[in-house]
């Protein structure tokens, strides 16, 4: 599927999975080869995550096949994969320093013994030392930017030593530079032999960076080079709205197809508002929109 | 005679003093999971049903810690399966669930007046009525509680920090999740003689509250909590014989004094890094941005 070949690691066999309710994905025929480097994009709620779960036996109800290395997932963990959560979705203010975080991912290496040898201690310090996060061991999680973070919980998810990296949204909520970086560290990594798969949301800062995109909205619809599968017909059906593709000096561009209509919209509906509460004019003018900073967390 | 001395010349208050260490840093260890968890509300609730288990068991003449033991266990599992229903908030459960519970003890109480006195202990604890049967039940179940807690020691710490993770990662969540139940409901049972069931909560709730203050391991924060509640156990005994109030009350007052301590000191102390820092506190916030330099 990528170029390097490699042999099949994941392979998804017209598997349908969800929850309780009805189905999240239908009918997904997919395949992931040993060392390739694949963003699993669509809106929210259209399975990303769903897809990323299944492959750890996270998605309870599953019909078809999904297998690891040849052997059916079923309820419950599979072995070699190290998973990444959304930052988001951390307790940051949770007492755990960076090392006891760490030492998580590989808890069923001795599940009986409450501390950590000292080889299993070195193995933390050289891994966040290959991770460029050296020497932050004893700090507690709340005190490292975002980027040292992202790399804390790819430190948990790799400490097993795993053949398959699954990122749930690594670039959401993190600031600009600290997203280039983790990028970055994922090629890096993806070059030395990982296997790499990530769900994300943003088309034109990661997925058109991936060499491998699987677009998802309820079925598999497109995959392949986004060079070659970003395009107006794939992400209108994987969006489920207009969207122009821009295509200059090798570049993809997506962007909105109709922003002014949009903006004309908000407009239409901010003088609806002013006008139905007229007494209160002065307050709306002073009400000045926020910008879309990139706050720290 | 001295002031320590003078009460360890009696056998109750041996007995006693004994039991509320115990129960001190059992209460301690077991609290830092219950509040990580945001579980302390659980604990208050539990400690209510538990007292119906009491009564009922009294009213059959089944054992105390038999009747009491169990119907804490299955109230525990209970809320744990009511909450997961998406429809029923934790708290909601929690609330249906214990105070139905307590209410039966109530109603059986109402109607058979009689032995009203002895569920003035369970309410309130009565650390001078502390047998030797008592202190068995205690020491057993600090054992057991502690050599659970070091045994999935790393499975616990990974279900709380993170328990939509941890199943990926193979914790057995179910079965964590069904022992964390037993222990809580069997730390609740234990501790009823020494604290009673309205101050149980409290001493789950403070000792890990104030430990969480002076620490940011995790580790760290188990033993500390531990210390601090054998700590209070141990004075608040000899404060309640000498100033002649209640076991239960002088040992919460104690953490609770302990904790306006914590955060008085904690707070000055991070006052006084911050203002030889340099930079105002309003810049602080920033300091995600300038990272990775």
């Amino acid at each position: 599927m990528t170029e390097i070949a490699g042999r099949e690691l994941v392979r998804f066999d017209r598997a349908t999975l969800g929850y309780d309710g009805a189905p999240v994905l239908l009918d997904v025929d997919l395949t992931i080869d040993e060392g390739s480097f694949v963003g699993i994009v669509g809106p929210s709620g259209a399975g990303k995550t769903t897809l990323l779960r299944a492959i750890v036996g996270g998605v309870p109800r599953v019909s078809g096949r999904v297998s690891v290395r040849g052997r059916l997932v079923r309820d419950g963990p599979t072995a070699g994969v190290g998973w990444v959560p959304q930052l988001e979705t951390v307790d940051w203010n949770f007492p755990a320093t960076v090392r006891e975080v760490v030492l998580m991912g590989n808890w069923s290496g001795r599940p009986w013994r409450a501390w950590a040898t000292a080889a299993e201690r070195q193995a933390v310090d050289r891994l966040l030392d290959r991770l460029g996060i050296a020497g932050l061991g004893r700090r507690h999680i709340r005190e490292l930017s975002g980027g040292q973070q992202q790399r804390v919980f790819l430190a948990r998810a790799m400490i097993g030593e795993p053949a398959l990296l699954l990122l749930d949204e690594p670039t959401s909520g993190v600031d600009l530079k600290t997203r280039d970086d983790i990028l970055h560290l994922l090629a890096d990594l993806n070059r030395e032999g990982m296997t790499i798969v990530l769900t994300t949301h943003e088309l034109n800062t990661v997925a058109a960076h991936l060499p491998w995109v699987v677009c998802v909205n309820r079925y598999v619809i497109a995959e392949g080079d986004p060079d070659e599968i970003f395009t107006a017909a794939v992400l209108g059906r994987t969006y489920g709205a207009e969207l122009r593709v821009v295509r200059q000096d090798g570049v993809v561009l997506v962007a909105d197809a109709a922003p002014h209509r949009l903006r004309e919209a908000i407009r239409h509906r901010h003088e609806d508002f002013e006008h139905a509460h007229h007494e209160h004019a002065d307050a709306a003018h002073d009400h000045t929109p926020n910008g879309v900073g990139e706050g720290p967390r | 005679m001295s002031l320590v001395s003078e009460p360890l010349a009696f056998e109750f208050f041996r007995q006693g003093l004994i039991a509320s260490l115990l129960v001190g840093a059992l209460c301690g260890m077991l609290g830092v999971y219950i509040v990580l968890r945001r579980m302390s509300y659980i604990g208050h609730g539990l400690s209510h049903a538990v007292f119906g288990g009491a009564v009922v068991g009294y009213v059959a003449s089944i054992n105390f810690y038999v009747a009491a033991g169990v119907w804490g266990f299955v109230s525990a599992l209970l809320i744990n399966a009511t909450a997961r229903r998406r429809r029923i908030g934790a708290d909601a459960a929690i609330g249906i669930v214990t105070t139905a519970s307590f209410a039966i003890g109530v109603a059986l109480i109402s109607r058979t007046r009689s032995f009203t006195r002895n569920f003035e202990a369970a309410l309130f604890g009565n650390i001078l009525g502390v047998t030797l049967v008592d202190l068995a039940v205690v020491a057993a179940v600090t054992l057991g509680v502690a050599l659970f807690i070091v045994l999935f020691y790393k499975r616990l710490l990974f279900m709380t920090f993170d328990p939509e993770v941890a199943p990926i990662y193979g914790v057995n969540v179910g079965l964590v999740d069904t022992l964390f139940a037993l222990a809580m409901a069997a730390t609740i049972v234990a501790s009823i003689n020494v604290v009673g069931v309205t101050l149980i909560a409290a001493t789950l709730v403070i000792p890990a509250t104030t430990a969480r203050l002076l620490t940011d391991s995790f580790g760290r924060m188990i033993v500390l909590s531990s210390v601090i509640g054998l700590v209070a156990g141990g004075v608040g005994m000899f404060a309640s014989y000498w100033l002649d109030i209640s076991s239960g009350a002088t040992i919460v007052l104690l953490e609770a004094a302990g904790f306006v301590l914590a955060l008085l000191a904690t707070t000055v102390l991070r006052r006084g890094a911050r203002w030889a820092e340099g930079p105002p506190p309003t810049l602080a916030r920033d300091r995600p941005m300038d990272d990775l330099a």
